[in-house]
């Protein structure tokens, strides 16, 4: 079998290694193109050993259920709590290294030209560098602490990305947010990876199913760890009510966007849910897939209205995030995952996509000042396009169709069946936003591409982009279509299913619990309920119904809402978008102001957080340090006292102080044996006199 | 020859070369001041490098941790004078039972490492001091010998001269080269620590007159193993009491709210190299005093229900409270002095846990702490020295424009912040997940785990309004880190980035002794067991 986890060890050294020499020589152009070239062949390199252990993986040396791992003791926490590092490769990290370095390798290939002179260029490929190692490396860890570990820096390198520009004071506002907000769900992941270490003293994730498996991981414990984690998905997935982040986070660089804020980093939620699948129960499956449908909504519903060609793009993601987090959490696992590759494929397009246009048009980002490009530039009109369709769900040639059309499915048949008929609200916000989606997309589309320009000076220099970046955006066009639509292509439903099937706990656990029956079937009815929608029930002639009314309610939604947008906008903009807008003014207003949330967080967590601290500040100041003055004043006003009686009494006592004077000097030179002594020991010597005599009185 | 001759005589050298440094600058004219400089830096170096001897000696020569395993299989297992590498027991004035008794294991060699790093970079940061040269560094070995001499010493007596001796030049440094509040803020800090000094006198007075033994009286392992106070004394009613004497001395040190107010006007107003000292080592030193004395001296109140969760409320409250201070600071030094108290919290939620991945935790976060917020009060002192004053909302866009400065920022603040890759992420997860196995505090944890965002919150948004933003007029024309500068922040830099990926190297260190203290107090906390446990 192929060494999958020392290849995989070094498609993680590759970006590690090149970050650390560039973050210190990056100024230095010792080297021709020391620092672009130089990263992007190192990733390409890593492209290519992904796609060998693709290759493999799907042809030959296939791999074990359980993947393949490798690990090293990092450190204790004490003699007996050994913390590791370890890699673990199975069909889920092959395909999301395929995706990372993909995604990774052409952003870097775009940037060569979109950064083109930009002052800070080898930091900012110091950046995509930690971000690709990071992000490697999240998907290699084969335990929660080197989960979380990697879960941060992605963080950190999506902190430095968005504020590249940090003399622009709304991009570090738009990083600290970023920051800031995901480590809200971070400390919620945390919260869960310490109930689980305390319940089976273990990172790992095999021991983390086998525990499941075993029932030591179980009830309530089960499901806070379980909501725990998956509350640091809600983060770094965007999913509501932290979702605000990404929309800002659009201040980066737009090739950053297409990669960190669409295609990888903004999926790692999805697939920490997918890598943790079995860890979930019930009741945190239904927390999922409803953060999932609410998601999936509200940001469609946001996307309808906004104007800049980042923003909807920013919205859309979200979106599609929700989909993605619907389908795990109604037990879609391969739906869920699917719609993560070509997601990461037609989002990554459109990014690249709207840079292409924005660099065309000098940094403008306000659609309502585009308009005709596709006379200017075809590649990138084509693509973007062809991306559309994707995401839009076109029926039957794209990509997108297919990953959503299972994830519907799914979504129904889970509704239909019995006992889940109140969940009535999955499959509506599903199908609404299928239609959401094709609508707002193809509005995009048209703003930009078709009908006048509406700004003729930067139209007018506008241009096609240079090879540098339509390449990547012709491959990542091509990905939307072929990329799971071609029946017999290298990924569709079908494969996916049977190479990254839903994992069962029953790999996990021994020989005798396999054989003991009754604990497996408590092990795996919790769970049924779950898999059973996507996996096992797919012969189920409910699912097969449901299936089919699927596909045929998503393609009337998906073309409808082409239909509607293109007779709104295909010209331009039209009469009868705005009168809508006028009809329903509050509404509109309400959407345009993304409902409200960050006024709404501003309101509470925000000023929240500022009065606490202004009360933390007040009490220092005037209740604590107050009390100490208090008491230094107090004692300063007891030696007035004290000096004052001094003076006054000295007369009388001087006697009485005289003889003391002389005795206690006596008593004290016979203490004294001529050794030298400073002047401290003395002072303490005769407090331990003093203290002694104080004792000995008890 | 060799090593096993400097063992025996390292610590004593480690601790009274700065004060034969110190008498050599007394020697020297009040005007060479570079020599009196070279005098400071050659001084503390040899101690830098000794430390490192010791520090690789014991990781490396397992023996002593084999010794302390061995005493820990006996059968009422103790602290013994066996545990301690570098042991040395000499009679200082007999007629009081009192010994020069020093030696170190794994806590101690920690904190002495950290010691001579930080007290070597510090004496650099200090260079551009131009006034009473002389006296700065006669006092700053004065006081570098003072921290060493607690960190090594075996003895309660040596222990609290050493701790005692600390105080003095600290506050004439504070209160002769200090800010513009300076006189403030060094009575501040001399009456709090006062007030902690005569707290473990009481403490240690109560442990002499009562000890069995009375030639062991100040010997600190006899007073842990002999458990004077303990359930079956008729003096067990004073435990308590001398629980509480010792922890307020040492949480003065930490600090722990509601202690903590002497730290930011002591910090704010002492130059940079002293807030180095400040934040780097005396802070330890609580942490260090809780560990050594009073948790092991007085054991069945240390493990009773009411101290742990008492400690753990304090250890939250500090880390939330802090943090929230921090954010409302507008002075960089306080936001950093404030962070300290937030940072200092979990070193003691740790501890109160009583477990030992969370003990661990807390040592190494007093590690860590010291090279993180060493590193910060640098920062801040660089930043200092070109703009002449500290406000935060007056600053903006260095990091363009310092961009060599801004790198070393980013390790430090990160650091601080919790970053995994760096170290100080390491001992907070340590501490969070071992504390969270205490079933009585785990409310307490969860609650602490705010601190992360807050953590994260005040140091983003200082990080924004110094660095970021657009660069102001007026910094444009300041110069990049300098050479001394550099050097005194690339090491922590490096230490921050190492003890993060490998914490291994220092983990191991203190380790085996964590292991050893905590089954001494587990096995008399069994004893004290079948005694009832009054509260306070």
């Amino acid at each position: 079998m192929l060494p999958y986890a020392h290849i995989a060890i070094l498609i993680w050294l590759i970006p590690v290694c090149l970050f650390a020499f560039l973050a210190v020589f990056h100024k230095q152009a010792f080297l021709p193109r020391v620092r672009d070239w130089l990263a992007t062949g190192a990733m390409g390199v890593c492209l290519g050993l992904s796609l060998y252990m693709f290759y493999h993986a799907w042809g030959g040396s296939a791999l074990p259920k359980t993947g393949v791992s490798w690990q090293l003791e990092w450190f204790r926490m004490a003699p007996a709590e050994p913390v590791r590092m370890g890699v673990l490769v199975d069909n889920l990290t092959v395909i999301m290294l395929v995706v990372v370095t993909l995604v990774s390798f052409l952003v870097y290939l775009f940037s060569i030209g979109y950064m083109h002179g930009d002052p800070k260029y080898g930091r900012y490929f110091c950046g995509l560098l930690l971000f690709s190692a990071s992000m490697v490396g999240l998907v290699l860890a084969d335990n929660l602490f080197m989960l979380y570990i990697f879960w941060e820096l992605v963080g950190l390198s999506s902190y430095v990305l968005i504020g590249h520009w940090f003399e622009k004071p709304s991009a570090c506002q738009a990083s600290m947010k970023a920051f800031i907000t995901t480590r809200i769900g971070d400390v919620g992941m945390f919260i869960g990876i310490m109930i689980i270490y305390w319940q089976i003293g273990s990172f790992s994730y095999s021991d983390v199913f086998a525990a499941v498996g075993r029932g030591s991981l179980a009830g309530t414990w089960r499901t806070w760890a379980g909501i725990g984690l998956f509350l640091g998905a809600v983060g770094k997935s965007a999913q509501f009510p932290l979702h605000v982040w990404l929309p800002d986070a659009m201040e980066g660089p737009t090739p950053v966007s297409a990669l960190i804020h669409a295609a990888t980093m903004v999926a790692a939620g999805v697939y920490m849910v997918g890598r943790l699948f079995l860890l979930f129960d019930a009741p945190t499956f239904l927390v999922i897939a409803y953060t999932g449908a609410i998601t999936a909504f509200v940001a469609a519903t946001i996307a309808l209205v906004q104007d800049d060609i980042k923003k909807v793009l920013a919205y859309s993601t979200v979106s599609q995030l929700g989909y993605m987090m619907l389908a795990l959490g109604v037990g879609s696992y391969a739906a869920g995952l699917f719609h993560l590759t070509t997601h990461a494929f037609f989002k990554a397009c459109l990014f690249l996509g709207s840079g292409s246009v924005i660099y065309a048009m000098h940094h403008e980002q306000r659609m309502s000042q585009y308009g005709g490009l596709y006379r200017k530039m075809k590649i990138t009109a084509l693509t973007f396009l062809f991306s559309c369709l994707s995401i839009s769900g076109f029926p039957f040639i794209t990509a997108g169709f297919y990953s959503k059309d299972l994830i519907l499915g799914d979504t129904l048949a889970f509704f239909l069946r019995p006992g889940h008929s109140a969940h009535f609200l999955l499959p509506l916000f599903g199908f609404g936003t299928a239609f959401m989606t094709a609508f707002y997309m193809f509005r995009q589309y048209y703003l930009t591409f078709t009908g006048e320009p509406r700004n003729p000076e930067r139209f007018h220099h506008a241009h096609e982009s240079p090879w540098v970046m339509t390449l990547p955006l012709v491959i990542l066009g091509a990905l939307a279509i072929v990329g799971g639509g071609f029946k017999f292509g290298p990924i569709n439903a079908e494969w996916f299913e049977s190479m990254g099937r839903p994992p069962s706990l029953s790999w996990y656990s021994g020989e005798q619990i396999t054989e003991g029956g009754t604990l497996q079937a408590a092990g795996e009815g919790e769970d049924g309920a779950a898999a059973e929608a996507a996996g096992e029930g797919r012969g189920d002639p409910l699912v097969h119904e449901a299936h089919q009314m699927a596909m045929y309610l998503s393609i009337v939604l998906a073309l409808s809402g082409i239909l509607v947008a293109t007779l709104f906008y295909w010209r331009g903009f039209t009469q009868a978008p705005a009168a809508i807008a006028g009809a329903v003014k509050p509404l509109y207003t309400f959407l345009w102001n993304k409902w409200y949330f960050d006024e709404l967080y501003w309101a509470t967590v925000i000023a929240g957080t500022v009065a606490a601290f202004r009360i933390s500040r007040w009490f220092d100041i005037y209740i604590i340090d107050f009390l100490v003055n208090l008491a230094g004043q107090l004692g300063k006003a007891a030696a007035w006292l004290i000096g004052l009686f001094d003076n006054r009494a000295i007369d009388g006592a001087v006697n009485g102080a005289g003889w003391l004077c002389s005795s206690t000097g006596g008593a004290l030179g016979r203490l004294q044996t001529g050794r030298v002594r400073t002047y401290l020991l003395t002072l303490v010597v005769g407090v331990l006199l003093i203290a002694a005599i104080c004792l000995a009185a008890f | 020859m060799g090593a096993g001759t400097l063992a025996s005589y390292v610590l004593t050298l480690i601790t009274f070369i700065p004060l034969l440094g110190m008498a050599i600058i007394l020697c020297l004219p009040k005007t060479s001041h570079q020599a009196i400089r070279g005098i400071a830096v050659i001084s503390t170096g040899i101690v830098l490098a000794l430390c490192i001897w010791l520090w690789r000696d014991f990781a490396f020569n397992q023996h002593y941790l084999i010794e302390a395993t061995q005493a820990v299989s006996a059968a009422t297992p103790t602290i013994q004078p066996a545990n301690f590498c570098c042991y040395v027991s000499k009679p200082w004035i007999p007629s009081f039972h009192i010994y020069y008794k020093v030696g170190a294991d794994g806590l101690s060699i920690s904190l002495i490492f950290l010691t001579g790093l930080l007290s070597f970079l510090a004496a650099f940061s200090a260079f551009h001091i131009e006034k009473g040269v002389k006296g700065f560094y006669a006092l700053y070995l004065l006081l570098v010998t003072g921290m060493m001499g607690v960190f090594v010493s075996l003895d309660f007596f040596l222990f609290y001269v050493f701790w005692e001796l600390m105080l003095l030049p600290m506050y004439f440094l504070i209160g002769l080269w200090g800010g513009p509040r300076r006189e403030y803020a060094a009575i501040k800090f001399f009456l709090y620590t006062l007030v902690g000094s005569v707290l473990i006198l009481l403490a240690m007075l109560a442990f002499y007159f009562k000890a069995a033994d009375k030639d062991l009286a100040f010997d600190i392992p006899y007073l842990i193993s002999s458990q004077v106070f303990g359930p079956n004394s008729d003096w067990h009613w004073l435990e308590k009491w001398l629980f509480l004497a010792l922890f307020i001395g040492f949480a003065i040190k930490v600090p722990v709210f509601p202690f903590h107010t002497w730290l930011p006007d002591a910090h704010v107003e002492a130059p940079t190299a002293i807030s180095v000292i400040l934040a780097g080592v005396l802070l330890k030193m609580g942490g260090y005093g809780i560990l050594r004395l009073n948790y092991p001296l007085l054991v069945s109140t240390a493990t009773s229900e009411f101290v742990i969760m008492a400690l753990a409320s304090l250890g939250f409250v500090s880390i939330v409270y802090g943090a929230l201070c921090a954010m409302a600071q507008t002075d960089f030094k306080k936001l950093v002095a404030y962070s300290s108290v937030s940072h200092m919290g979990y070193v003691l939620l740790g501890i109160a846990s009583l477990r030992p991945g969370a003990i661990n935790g807390a040592i190494f976060q007093m590690f860590n702490h010291g090279l993180s917020s060493a590193m910060m009060f640098l920062l801040v002192g660089v930043l200092y020295d070109r703009a002449h004053h500290r406000d935060l909302n007056r600053f903006g866009g260095i990091g363009l424009h310092m961009p060599k400065y801004f790198a070393l920022a980013i390790v430090g603040f990160f650091a601080a912040l919790g970053l995994p890759g760096l170290n100080g992420f390491i001992s907070e997860a340590m501490v969070f997940l071992g504390s969270f196995q205490n079933a009585m505090i785990r409310p307490l944890v969860v609650a602490s785990t705010l601190g992360i965002v807050l953590g994260a919150g005040y140091i983003l948004w200082a990080v924004q309004r110094v660095y970021l933003g657009p660069l102001k007029e007026e910094y444009k024309g300041f110069p990049d880190v300098s050479w001394v500068e550099a050097f005194t922040l690339v090491p922590l830099a490096v230490g921050c980035i190492v003890f993060g990926v490998y914490p291994k190297l220092m983990l191991d260190v203190f380790a085996p002794t964590t292991d050893l203290f905590l089954k001494v107090l587990h096995v008399s906390a069994n004893a004290a067991a079948t005694v009832a446990q009054a509260g306070f």
